[in-house]
């Protein structure tokens, strides 16, 4: 059963939620993808709402930031990096008008800023607006540090002015021409511990330029000393950051001081670029914007996390840029270069800024969902169904609304092998199917038909294990499975002829056949239960016929012995007649057409090549030309049928299948008996390998529909009954009284009967009870007859009239609430 | 569930084995635990009951579903 631990392990491997590059490589983290988005639809005020949830000065910092962001931006690799400044400056100036920055309740707690710089002026911002008390001393005359020594001509005086217009609308006390030692007009010797003192938190942005402060330790450069995680320094309560931290990445974080349209658009030359500028501004060195508000930020998060009296240290290892886990695919994105900006002022006019919004591919990965309608039919990606998953496993009272998302899945596989972390939702369901039924959770008509079949196909109107006559134990032993025997009987009894003949063998050791179901159905609905006494039953048979190699007609028998059975030695019979060649007695095919089959291969062979590597050898040997599809072998599809989704969901099914049957307009070959009914049933004319070898006129059973699901029982017994007369020259013994009762069904009432997956030998039930017991219902207009029985989990309803010695049967339906029969009141 | 009942079906069926017309009475329906009174129509001496098929395949099948998901 799956745990807790086990399912967040697997929900961490999704990486759909993790952030797109230039959110991770932004030491804020600003949503770029979110304002892009907003911008891609005109909508500049909510992009402006999303930029300032991260940024605390969009004016400034969208006109000096050096873009870490763009050096990681995926559109680089398809054109230029998406002007994500320019962009930002553009919600700046079209998004205006938005709701005003609210604060949140005032608290009593008081901060002192000292040092008006970016930094310090982001802890003021974020502190003020979680309603904490801030005064900023600044030295000069003036807030903004070092903004003001940018050239106009890149950060217009007028954005400074009016982005800082915010603190007042904060209530932030501003002490003007205020520097650290005059705090105080009476001449104190220790600042800090005036401040100390009357605050209960203080934060340093006061520059690299002061070196002593009494009270606080150095470090070997010289600079105040700061915890590197919640930059506190000795003193507790006093935190520092900005213009001390002397940095040592300048060649990535230069500050930009030249125009956007003159940055070179190549990464590398971007980075040499960086490098210029870093040695050009040495003397002092420049801690670039976006780096001074981190510090502010980081600072401003402990000093609220202290005042809050919480772990400082807790929890921080995402801060600062990161690089993401995040997988995007570039595939079939056409390379665009840069929209210009035409206003050198301004920027991006509207329309503009909506062009280039619109280069932005919005990153994400969502790659296993492009190729799979289950995981796109439920409409999200997998760490939110595993989520689903396990609060559907854990739910002790209520509605599971999840039962379906799990049923559903074909448990193919596809998704894992084109997860860029393995991850496979077909395993998650599969085990969360096994908790359900142990939890006795299931619902009982997920998967009950299916189950019914398999019991059916077990039993012993279907089920048979004998060695060759004649013969004490097998070498071989041919299993076709129960799906092939079902929808080819007649090809069933050619191979094991053909297995006879044409395997090399001994005198004592032949090719024995073994009739039955692998289990797979049981399998696939996390019934271990129904799995494992399967598995016993065969592993009596198969001990008792000497343990012969399995000649397996059908991959998902193969994917059942190969998981469960390790010491069970198996073999695909399209490897059986790559080897030992194509039947001797082959009819010359008539009417080869020259347009060739596009090849589908089943998806439980989606890690045996040497199947599908077979499978081509003899469409080729036949003669036949083929095409691959685009997702084949090790990524090819499932037609459906495969984790019972057929029964689960059968609208979702049908999806699938069209999908799968979309994607080449030439007739589909394939080896599996499911794959190819399913597709012909939605109209794709599609043939199986068998019918290529022992089909007369192989073109015109590619539209053959397989048959029903009654026809499907018929046939199996008919098979065991011909394999018994003419192989074993025995009779099979006769079947039970009800199976007599004959019947007359129009097509319509048979299709009615295949779409409410009602069979014949239910209805014969029905009539036979009816009959023997008289309880039946008489419609006195029509004088049919009405019946029900009950004979296992679904009671049947039929509505019929007896005929000569037929009846014929008008309609019939079921229903699985019981009639608590005698309840007279 | 009485709307379930056409006053058609009232004058249409009986019960082949007792002979008699069918009559309203509550049966008992019940599904993985949960039981409910329904009003059908019914044959007064042996309890054969009558569920048609807009019943079964609509109202009960949906009921079904939603108790296999609780």
């Amino acid at each position: 059963m799956m745990d807790q631990q086990e399912l967040r392990e697997l929900e961490n491997r999704c990486i759909q939620e993790h952030a797109p590059f230039c959110t991770a490589a932004c030491p804020i983290h600003v949503d770029v993808r979110g304002m892009i988005a907003a911008i891609q639809q005109g909508d500049f005020v909510g992009g402006l709402k999303i930029l300032r949830k991260t940024m605390p000065f969009p004016g400034i910092i969208s006109h000096i930031c050096n873009q870490p962001c763009q050096l990681v931006c995926k559109r680089s690799e398809a054109g230029d990096a998406i002007a994500i400044a320019d962009l930002e400056k553009a919600c700046v100036i079209w998004g205006k008008g938005g709701e005003p920055i609210k604060a949140l309740p005032p608290k009593p707690k008081r901060v002192a800023v000292v040092g008006g710089g970016l930094s310090g002026l982001t802890v003021a911002y974020d502190l003020a607006r979680k309603g904490y008390r801030i005064t900023i001393f600044e030295e000069k005359n003036i807030l903004g540090g070092k903004l003001w020594d940018i050239p106009f001509e890149i950060l217009p005086w007028s954005v400074t002015v009016n982005d800082l217009e915010i603190l007042e609308e904060l209530e932030v006390e501003i002490l003007l021409n205020t520097p650290l030692g005059k705090v105080e007009s009476n001449g104190r010797q220790d600042p800090l511990a005036f401040l100390c003192k009357r605050y209960d938190a203080v934060y340093l942005g006061i520059g690299a330029d002061i070196h002593e402060i009494h009270g606080l330790l150095l470090d070997a450069q010289g600079q105040i000393k700061i915890d590197p995680v919640t930059y506190m320094t000795n003193k507790e309560g006093v935190f520092a950051g900005g213009g001390i931290l002397n940095i040592h990445d300048l060649d990535i974080y230069a500050p930009q001081d030249i125009s956007q349209s003159e940055m070179p658009p190549d990464k590398q030359a971007l980075i040499e670029f960086e490098k210029q500028i870093s040695s050009a501004v040495s003397q002092p060195p420049w801690r670039p914007a976006i780096l001074s508000v981190m510090d502010g930020r980081r600072a401003a998060t402990s000093i609220d996390r202290r005042l809050q009296k919480v772990s400082l240290t807790a929890a921080r290892s995402n801060e600062g840029a990161y690089t993401t886990r995040l997988y995007t695919s570039m595939q079939g994105i056409t390379p665009l270069p840069v929209v210009p900006t035409t206003d050198l002022i301004r920027g991006y006019s509207k329309a503009d800024a909506i062009k280039e919004a619109q280069r932005c591919i919005l990153c994400e990965c969502m790659e296993c969902v492009k190729v799979c309608e289950y995981l796109e039919h439920f409409k999200g990606y997998p760490k939110k169904y595993i989520r689903e998953i396990y609060n559907n496993l854990s739910i002790v009272m209520g509605t599971r609304y999840s039962n379906k998302l799990v049923n559903s899945c074909s448990l193919c596989g596809l998704c894992g092998e084109i997860c860029p972390e393995d991850l496979d939702m077909g395993r998650v369901c599969k085990e969360a199917r096994q908790t359900m039924v142990q939890q006795k959770r299931m619902p009982p008509s997920a998967h009950d038909f299916a189950l019914r079949d398999m019991a059916f196909s077990n039993s012993n109107k279907f089920a048979l294990a004998r060695n060759q006559p004649g013969t004490q134990s097998s070498q071989y032993a041919f299993f076709p499975g129960c799906q092939l025997c079902a929808s080819s009987p007649d090809y069933v009894y050619n191979i094991y002829e053909y297995l006879r003949e044409q395997i090399p063998h001994t005198r004592t050791q032949e090719v024995g056949l073994i009739l039955r179901c692998c289990g797979a159905p049981a399998d696939w609905a996390g019934r271990l239960d129904l799995f494992q006494a399967a598995q016993v039953e065969f592993m009596d048979e198969y001990e008792r016929m000497g343990q012969p190699k399995l000649v397996l007609a059908c991959s998902s028998c193969y994917q059942v012995f190969k998981n469960n059975f390790p010491d069970v030695e198996i073999i695909s019979l399209w490897e059986i007649i790559d080897q030992f060649g194509l039947p001797n007695d082959l009819p010359r095919k008539s009417n080869q057409s020259n347009t060739p089959l596009a090849i589908h291969d089943p998806c439980s062979t989606r890690y045996e090549s040497h199947i599908q590597e077979s499978a081509r050898n003899i469409l080729q040997r036949l003669g036949y030309a083929f095409i691959e599809l685009p997702l084949n072998r090790e990524k090819t599809e499932c037609c459906s049928y495969g984790g019972l989704m057929w029964l689960a969901n059968p609208e979702l099914a049908e999806k699938v299948t069209r999908r799968r049957i979309s994607e080449s307009p030439e007739d589909y070959v394939t080896y599996c008996a499911m794959c190819r009914d399913f597709f012909v049933r939605q109209g794709k004319p599609t043939l199986h390998l068998l019918d290529l070898i022992y089909g007369a006129n192989p073109q015109s059973l590619a539209h053959k529909p397989g048959p029903g699901y009654s026809q499907r029982h018929e046939n199996r017994i008919h098979l065991k009954r011909k394999i018994l007369k003419q192989i074993w020259e025995e009779d099979m013994e006769n079947g039970i009284t009800y199976e007599n009762i004959r019947l007359i069904i129009t097509p319509e009432v048979q299709n009615q009967l295949e779409n409410r997956l009602i069979l014949i030998e239910d209805i014969q039930q029905v009539i036979d009870y009816a009959e023997r017991s008289g309880k039946k219902l008489l419609n006195k207009k029509t004088n049919r007859f009405l019946a029900y029985h009950k004979p296992g989990a679904v009671t049947y309803w039929v509505e019929y009239t007896p005929e000569g010695n037929s009846y014929v049967v008008y309609k019939a339906y079921s229903h699985r609430m019981e009639i608590r029969e005698g309840s007279n009141q | 569930m009485s709307e379930y009942i056409s006053s058609d079906d009232l004058d249409t069926w009986e019960c082949a084995a007792c002979g008699t017309s069918l009559v309203i009475g509550k049966v008992m329906i019940s599904y993985l635990g949960s039981a409910y009174p329904v009003d059908l129509l019914k044959c007064p001496s042996c309890g054969l009951v009558l569920i048609p098929e807009e019943l079964a395949m609509g109202k009960m099948l949906e009921v079904e579903k939603s108790l296999e998901d609780k």
